[in-house]
């Protein structure tokens, strides 16, 4: 390989940003996934109104004039509804996420690199958790402590322990095989300092394809569960609750279930494209990106 | 006739950087029952060589021009169906990594009846001349072992398999890409000598791919020495070996562990590395890393006749010549 | 000159787990196996796959378990040394592995990579910019390496970056798995006249793994030969090369023949596949694929004989050379 043929490193964002503008699915999900993060951090100043006032008397009013998608049965701006929702939906994603790739990577690695009487115990703890239909186990939870938004939280992290836990636990199963761990130790690297250096970093992009994946799912069981009226309390705006709405008040009006439900839509398609995108990014440079 | 006439052939890959010429005016023949070798290291040219030979080429390669005549018919002009046709019939095989020669779920015999689809024989009859060609190439019990799945064998033995398959269909030209380099050496005797046997048997003409001088030295008649994409010299094996005409013939020749007698910590080396072939230099391709560079080497050089079975591209031959 | 490293009897087993087409069992795959290497010098360890040479060289390097026998480094008990222990000799005992861009860890930059030492051995107040720039000056690398990451770099290069974090902490006794393996014959030389440079400069001890003979004739000087976890050959390279006494020694060097389509090829062609080491051969183990094998070799073990700088095992060596008329 001549010298000639060598750039300097982009950083690694950058050279991710690169990938993904490139290919054109990737740039949709990209975009939409912008739009939906930045209008539900920017909720209380985008959102034209206040998204639990109520105002009866405009009440189930199609879309158009004051009001973009029409008012509810309690005349609440829906779109104001729609955005704050999405706030609402990214509040439990996002810990729930966090919490599930930082348990799943503890346990994980632990499993994977650690003694095997341990990491017997461990997918044994895994497998329990995932043998148990998460929807009944949320409302089972839900019935016992009360709807709230932590619970939800809680409920939903739990859950998805397993499946982050078994990605990272593989990965590092075949890491640890690797001729790099073995240079490592053969320098006199201890466990803590090779989980930490040399296995997290190279376990972090597929976790990260994983979660954003992820992220429509765990949408999904919020809203579901709200829409069961499980989830978060009313009046707290939810793209679930909205569904709900709508779905009692279909003969009044149809733009309710299309305000939960479009939302749903495109937090789907939007990060599944992004994850999709991600992954074709993170694989190859696993892999090394040397050779012909 | 020869059965492989390649003449000027050109290969280019497009890549972000620009326009790999990854091969450039190669020209080389492989005579009827001849082995023939080809000699080079990375970079080369090899790979992208044997890829235009039986059209199995990467997205991004494209044949600029030249033409490559098997028996004396242009194949470059033939469709896939028609390519399909030669590979495995005419031009068979032997890839560098046994392991991952053949499919892991089928047994060894399944997969040499499954090649003999073209044939119209019955299946007792396939399944006793794949036992016939297993004992060819030196596998015990071969009745037996038709039965086995690969993995049951080992690596040696998982070549000589892939020979064994290659040589099946009678083919007018075997291709065998490094096929030793991935064994042990005294492994590589055996085969080596297997496959010079099988040769003679079989009536059929050998390129045989490898960067292992001794072996080229022993196996081939004649050898064609690569490098960054072009024939720098080819000849007989006798003529090249023992008198290089390409500096980097001898360089390489200088280099070879086995050719060092007198103890020493300091082994030749080839300074420098291969040039960036997207911007090929003007001139001669060695030049920059030949120690008897000159004013001349800045155009390149043409094909040089040292005598009529041994040429090579360097200006020094032809100035030897008019002297 | 001072012994550096003594290895006596060491075994290396590995319990194999059983299968649906394997029986459980063990492995010894360093079986026996005793050598010296003395402070500065070079030991060669010759074998083919399943020789376990890289298995000794690894259990030398701490990686794997010695199961019995003895490691002696300066004079201190490496096997079963707890690693709190070993790591101090850590700076001491360095390795080089085989596959040059796996060995380096792919997130780190280069710079980080051969640092990494430093920091694990707690060495604090060091400019490790300038250490950085230093080792990679010894390997020949320019110093502008040390930003760039695993995967922009050659096979060739990245042998070197191993070199530099070996060298890092100023080592005494350096491990080579196969350091010329993968690379052109042109720059094979290249990486053997770096190690023997640094030798000489460092007054460094190599120990050098490979399946290579004709590399270690010039590099090293004392060769083992092993076959099949066992020392077969053990000596000074020159009278191992000039006097070979095992057959296997005699066709790992005709297996290496030069480029000389000429050359009156003295070929001792090995018969078979090498055995399974689950179910070693009795006898000399090495009887089942030698040409000049004869019915004491499959009922009795040869004894490790010495004679002079050399040793071997087995029953009748040389036993071509009588036969022949001529030394080999």
């Amino acid at each position: 390989m001549t010298d000639a043929g060598l750039q300097g490193p982009r950083s690694e964002l950058g050279e991710i940003l690169h990938h993904l503008v490139r290919d054109p699915l990737g740039l949709a999900g990209l975009i939409i996934v912008t739009v939906i993060v930045a209008s539900a951090a920017f909720a209380p100043w985008i959102a034209p109104y206040d998204p639990i006032a109520l105002n009866v008397p405009d009440r189930l009013q199609g879309p158009g004039g004051a009001h973009l998608l029409g008012t509810d049965q309690l005349g609440r701006d829906t779109f104001s509804r729609v955005i704050w929702g999405g706030r609402v939906a990214l509040q439990v994603a996002l810990p729930t996420i966090g919490g599930a790739i930082f348990f799943g990577l503890l346990l994980g690695m632990i499993a994977g690199y650690g003694p095997r009487w341990l990491d017997s115990l461990i997918v044994l703890l895994f497998d329990t958790v995932r043998s148990f239909p998460t929807v009944m186990f949320a409302l089972a939870v839900v019935a016992l402590v009360g709807p709230s938004l932590n619970t939800v939280i809680i409920v939903i992290m739990a859950t998805s322990i397993p499946t982050y836990g078994r990605v990272v636990r593989t990965l590092t199963q075949s890491l640890r095989e690797a001729e790099f761990i073995s240079a490592e130790r053969s320098l006199g690297a201890s466990t803590a300092r090779i989980m930490s250096v040399h296995i997290l970093p190279n376990v972090l992009g597929p976790l990260v394809v994983l979660a954003a994946m992820d992220i429509p799912t765990v949408v999904g069981l919020e809203a579901g569960l709200s829409f069961l009226g499980m989830g978060v309390k009313p009046p707290t705006p939810s793209w679930g609750s909205l569904l709900n709405d709508g779905y009692n008040l279909i003969r009044n009006t149809p733009w309710l279930i299309v305000a939960g439900g479009m939302p749903l839509i495109l937090t789907t398609i939007g990060f599944t494209f992004l994850g999709e995108a991600l992954r074709d990014v993170v694989d190859p440079k696993l892999r090394g990106k040397g050779g012909k | 006739m020869a059965v492989l006439d390649i003449l000027d052939l050109s290969v280019s890959y497009t890549t972000p950087r620009g326009d790999l010429k990854a091969l450039r005016g190669v020209s080389l023949s492989v005579p009827q029952r001849r082995i023939v070798g080809i000699v080079g290291e990375s970079g080369c040219g090899k790979s992208t060589l044997i890829s235009a030979i039986i059209r199995l080429m990467a997205p991004n390669a494209q044949i600029r021009s030249g033409s490559i005549r098997l028996k004396g018919a242009e194949i470059l002009e033939l469709s896939e169906a028609q390519m399909r046709a030669l590979r495995g019939a005419e031009i068979s095989m032997v890839f560098q990594d046994p392991m991952q020669t053949h499919n892991p779920v089928l047994t060894v015999g399944r997969q040499m009846i499954d090649i003999q689809y073209r044939d119209k024989l019955s299946k007792t009859e396939k399944r006793k001349r794949a036992a016939g060609m297993l004992a060819l190439v030196g596998i015990p019990d071969p009745e037996a072992r038709l039965n086995q799945y690969p993995f049951e064998f080992s690596g040696g033995m998982r070549q000589r398999i892939a020979i064994a398959m290659a040589l099946m269909a009678k083919p007018a030209l075997l291709i065998a890409d490094e096929p030793t380099t991935a064994l042990d050496a005294t492994l590589e005797v055996q085969i080596i000598k297997r496959l010079r046997e099988l040769q003679e048997e079989v009536g059929c003409s050998i390129l045989f791919i490898s960067h292992h001088l001794g072996v080229i030295a022993e196996l081939c008649d004649e050898v064609v020495v690569m490098y960054a994409g072009e024939v720098v010299e080819s000849g007989s094996v006798r003529d090249v070996f023992h008198n290089p005409a390409h500096p980097y013939t001898r360089a390489l020749l200088d280099c070879d562990p086995g050719h060092i007698k007198v103890r020493t910590r300091n082994l030749p080396t080839i300074p420098g590395n291969i040039p960036d072939l997207v911007h090929l230099p003007q001139g001669c391709i060695f030049a920059g890393r030949c120690d008897k560079r000159h004013d001349a080497c800045a155009a390149r050089p043409d094909m040089a006749t040292v005598n009529p079975s041994h040429h090579a591209a360097c200006h020094l031959i032809a100035v030897r010549e008019t002297a | 000159m001072s012994t550096l490293l003594q290895i006596r009897d060491v075994r290396v087993r590995f319990r194999v787990r059983g299968g649906i087409f394997s029986s459980a069992g063990s492995i010894d795959a360093v079986s026996g196996v005793s050598l010296k290497i003395e402070e500065g010098t070079t030991c060669g360890i010759v074998g083919e796959s399943g020789s376990g040479k890289t298995t000794l060289a690894r259990a030398v390097a701490g990686l794997h378990h010695a199961t019995s026998g003895s490691i002696l480094y300066r004079g201190q008990e490496l096997r079963d040394l707890p690693e709190a222990e070993f790591r101090k000799l850590r700076r001491e005992i360095v390795m080089m592995f085989q596959d040059p861009i796996g060995s380096l860890s792919p997130r780190l930059s280069i710079k980080s990579l051969i640092t990494e030492p430093f920091r694990i051995q707690g060495i604090k107040g060091r400019d490790l910019d300038a250490e950085a720039k230093r080792l990679l000056a010894m390997v020949g690398l320019p110093p502008e390496f040390a930003a760039r990451y695993p995967y922009q770099i050659s096979g060739g290069q990245a042998r070197r970056v191993g070199v530099a974090r070996a060298l890092a902490l100023d080592p005494k006794l350096l491990i080579a798995d196969e350091p010329t393996a993968g690379l052109d014959v042109s720059i094979q030389g290249e990486m053997l006249n770096l190690l023997a440079r640094l030798q000489d400069e460092l007054g460094l001890a190599i120990m050098i793994i490979t399946h290579n003979l004709s590399v270690v004739r010039h590099i090293t000087d004392r060769v083992g030969i092993m076959y099949l976890g066992k020392l077969v050959e053990e000596g000074e390279t020159e009278t191992v090369f000039a006097r070979p006494q095992h057959p296997y020694t005699l066709a790992l060097l005709a297996a290496n023949p030069e480029a000389d389509p000429d050359a009156q090829l003295m070929r001792v062609e090995l018969k078979g596949e090498p055995p399974s080491i689950l179910r070693r051969p009795d006898g000399c183990e090495f009887h089942t694929r030698c040409p000049f094998a004869q019915p004491k070799c499959a009922a009795e073990v040869p004894a490790w004989e010495v004679s002079g700088e050399a040793a071997h095992r087995c029953h009748f060596p040389a036993s071509w050379a009588q036969s022949e008329g001529r030394t080999a």
